[in-house]
């Protein structure tokens, strides 16, 4: 038998103590100020642990008080109108995010042609060259320094094949490759996983446009058809602009914006 | 040269043994010889003489479900059928009036706050009315195509509206569960709304004017699970149909006296109207139903009116028309019903007859969101979310053609009265029209800037209405 529980034995064979009640109501009682004595004491690290603690205990006190109270009053909830009307027949169904047809398509073309949009990012930091590449010595001696080496994230294309390595005067790294980017529908507020079709603009300059170089603020296409967005007259969007609005140099990702 | 002529003189004298027969399969006449250079023309003018018509009526032919638009002779050459056998041709009876095809946006009409949910034309097509997100029912004036009369009254969306089919009345069906009923003349609500349902209305059908007028009694069909029956006149529910143990997705008053409903725990159900007692529950679906159809339903919906455009001084008068009329279009069949469901399939019952369906319709990739007779019972089309229209016969139920164009999801579809042509509404914001005797696209009717939810073709044929999510009202003319 064990020997600890001894007080549970004497407690079995005689009951509680005559005031055992009293004295654990005066405890409980006590037990506020003893708290807020040592959570007025402690300080440093204990101090800190303490009002941690502390703070995640109130916190989820305060969530069971609002979820009692919830279910203790009934709330109405078709009462009111809400936005988005949908017909009978798909009330019942899920409801999918859906992207927004395409207003305006004489505008959209009118400002592709320009090659101007006004896209969530207008400025953007300017990259000098020493930044963007970076000189690789060539040659027995490698005294020569015509070679350089793209130091952003690019986009080569499906079809791309090296120049042999004599001509080859911009290295575009494997590793610094990208074919995906994260886009970012700004009405549906949900980010899908595109492909990228092709680098439309990069704001520092033709060169880069032309090598693929993808910087902060770069237009990308990328490829929407699984979003299920249709044109005016009825045909379904594959290619759309989006805007680069992280460093993918840095992140090791491409996060961009759809242009709207 | 002459050996040539004698040649051809011999292959004019060919027979061929022909037995011509109605779309049911009854037999005009016995077989007979008909020369290989007979065409659709002279087959027509037998078929005129052989039924006795005063009045020259236009057929359609069809050999083995294809469309004979030939001569006898080629179309024998062509598919290589012997001519020892006994060819059955049907004859089909076509409209005698035509519907031209839309292909303008003849107005754009701003006005709802909120996305347009349903659109109907009144029976005889020269009103129109549309029910909205914004809880507003509007009446539109067609001759100047602008707003007529905004009925304000719903506590929240307008889901469904119907006009009685002697076009006195209007009821619309909202979210909240209660049911309008409108003064067309005026656009003012006739009474307080009808209260009973206790969630939002799915479908609403009205007595047929042949078997009362005038039009007092409808039924109409909720989430809840119930479908009731309501009196304008004394302005309560008379009877209320509980048996389905989950939401009434549509409901039909056919053209017999008796309600179906299909409802999402996969039955139909037919009941009797006078004292609301069930009589055939119809199971087959593995899922939701969602759409049913009457092979008599737009003779119901138009009641007296025609294309003629004749309107009528008595109720009684009307009666008698629409009876008429009613019995012409159902001949001595029983009533067919197409049910189309989220199981991707589609059944053809004849719930007078049997409680076991006569035909499966398989064939869509996704489920079937709406299911319409064409006004002459010919064939059924069905609007799918696999982003076809398929057409299928409306009496065997074989599958005839599917209408592949549109991009998003098909929501509803119309008929033009004359049965030969087919408009599809997507989510893809366009109307498409689609021909049925060439089984292709007719027209494409892009001008919607986001997905179109209802689309209706006036019965007098000469407009179409549709409404969307861009919150327009857009009129299309031919």
């Amino acid at each position: 038998m064990p020997q600890g529980d001894y007080i549970e034995l004497h407690r079995k064979r005689h009951g509680y103590r005559h005031d055992h009640f009293e004295r654990k109501r005066k405890k409980e009682a006590r037990e506020v100020h003893k708290r807020s004595a040592i959570a007025q004491k402690a300080l440093g690290l204990k101090g800190k642990m303490f009002a941690k603690k502390r703070y995640a205990e109130k916190a989820q006190m305060k969530k069971t008080l609002a979820m009692h109270e919830e279910s203790s009053s009934r709330r109405k909830v078709d009462d009111d109108v809400h936005e988005g009307a949908v017909p009978a027949y798909l009330l019942d169904r899920e409801t999918t995010t859906r992207a927004k047809v395409l207003s305006n398509t004489i505008k959209q073309k009118r400002k592709e042609k320009a090659g101007k949009w006004e896209v969530p990012l207008p400025k953007v930091r300017p990259v000098a060259e020493d930044e963007m590449f970076r000189v690789l010595r060539s040659g027995k001696r490698k005294t020569k320094q015509w070679k350089r080496m793209i130091t952003k994230a690019t986009f080569v294309g499906p079809s791309f094949t090296r120049k042999p390595p004599k001509y080859e005067r911009f290295i575009r790294p494997t590793g610094l490759r990208f074919t995906k980017a994260h886009v970012t529908h700004p009405e549906l507020k949900c980010t899908f996983n595109l492909e990228i079709i092709g680098v439309k603009k990069n704001p520092n300059g033709q060169m880069y446009t032309s090598l693929g170089v993808m910087t902060r603020g770069t237009i990308i296409e990328v490829n929407v058809s699984e979003l299920g967005l249709v044109t005016p007259a009825g045909k379904v969007v594959w290619g759309k602009y989006a805007q680069v609005t992280n460093n993918p140099e840095n992140d090791g990702c491409i996060n961009a914006v759809l242009l709207v | 040269m002459e050996v040539e002529e004698e040649q051809r003189e011999m292959s004019t004298n060919n027979n061929v043994m022909c037995l011509l027969t109605d779309p049911e399969g009854t037999p005009l006449g016995a077989p007979m010889y008909l020369p290989q250079n007979a065409g659709p023309q002279q087959l027509q003018q037998m078929v005129n003489k052989l039924l006795n018509n005063e009045e020259k009526l236009p057929y359609a032919f069809y050999i083995s479900d294809q469309e004979l638009v030939v001569q006898l002779g080629t179309y024998l050459q062509k598919k290589n059928v012997s001519v020892e056998k006994v060819l059955s041709i049907v004859y089909q009876p076509q409209a005698i009036f035509r519907i031209r095809p839309v292909n303008r946006c003849s107005s754009t009409i701003a006005g709802h706050t909120e996305a347009v949910l349903s659109v109907a034309f009144s029976p005889d097509g020269q009103r129109l009315a549309s029910g909205s997100g914004d809880t507003t029912v509007r009446l539109w004036d067609l001759t100047t195509q602008t707003p007529l009369y905004t009925c304000t009254g719903h506590k929240n969306w307008v889901l469904c509206i119907a006009w009685s089919p002697d076009g006195k009345h209007l009821v619309s069906g909202s979210k909240a569960g209660e049911l309008q009923c409108w003064d067309p003349q005026t656009g003012k609500p006739s009474g307080n709304p009808l209260i009973g349902h206790k969630k939002w209305i799915t479908g609403i059908s009205w007595e047929p004017v042949h078997l009362k007028a005038p039009c007092r009694r409808f039924v109409s069909s909720s989430k809840d699970g119930d479908a009731r029956i309501w009196d304008i006149t004394l302005r309560k529910c008379v009877i209320c149909l509980t048996g389905h143990t989950l939401a009434v997705t549509c409901v039909k008053w056919g053209g017999d006296g008796v309600i179906y409903t299909g409802s999402q725990d996969c039955t139909i159900k037919v009941w009797e109207t006078s004292q609301g007692k069930l009589i055939r529950e119809l199971k087959g679906h593995g899922h939701w139903v969602n759409s049913l159809a009457l092979s008599t339903e737009y003779i119901l919906r138009t009641g007296a009116f025609d294309h003629t455009g004749k309107q009528y001084s008595s109720p009684e008068e009307m009666k008698e028309v629409a009876l008429e009329r009613y019995n012409k279009m159902k001949g001595n069949a029983p009533e067919r019903l197409v049910s189309g469901s989220d199981d991707f399939t589609m059944f053809l019952w004849e719930p007078a007859v049997s409680k076991h369906p006569k035909t499966r319709m398989t064939g869509h990739q996704q489920l079937v969101n709406h299911v319409y007779f064409s006004p002459d019972g010919q064939w059924v089309a069905s609007a799918s979310f696999d982003k076809s229209v398929k057409l299928w016969n409306g009496i065997t139920g074989k599958f005839v053609a599917a209408f592949r164009g549109h991009v998003g999801p098909v929501y509803q579809i119309s008929w033009s009265a004359d049965s030969r042509l087919l408009l599809s509404g997507s989510k893809d914001s366009t109307l498409k029209v689609w021909d049925i005797r060439t089984q292709k696209l007719k027209q494409d009717l892009p001008g919607h800037a986001d997905e179109v939810f209802a689309v209706d073709w006036s019965p007098d044929g000469e407009k179409v209405a549709s409404g969307g999510k861009d919150r327009v009202l857009k009129l299309w003319m031919g």
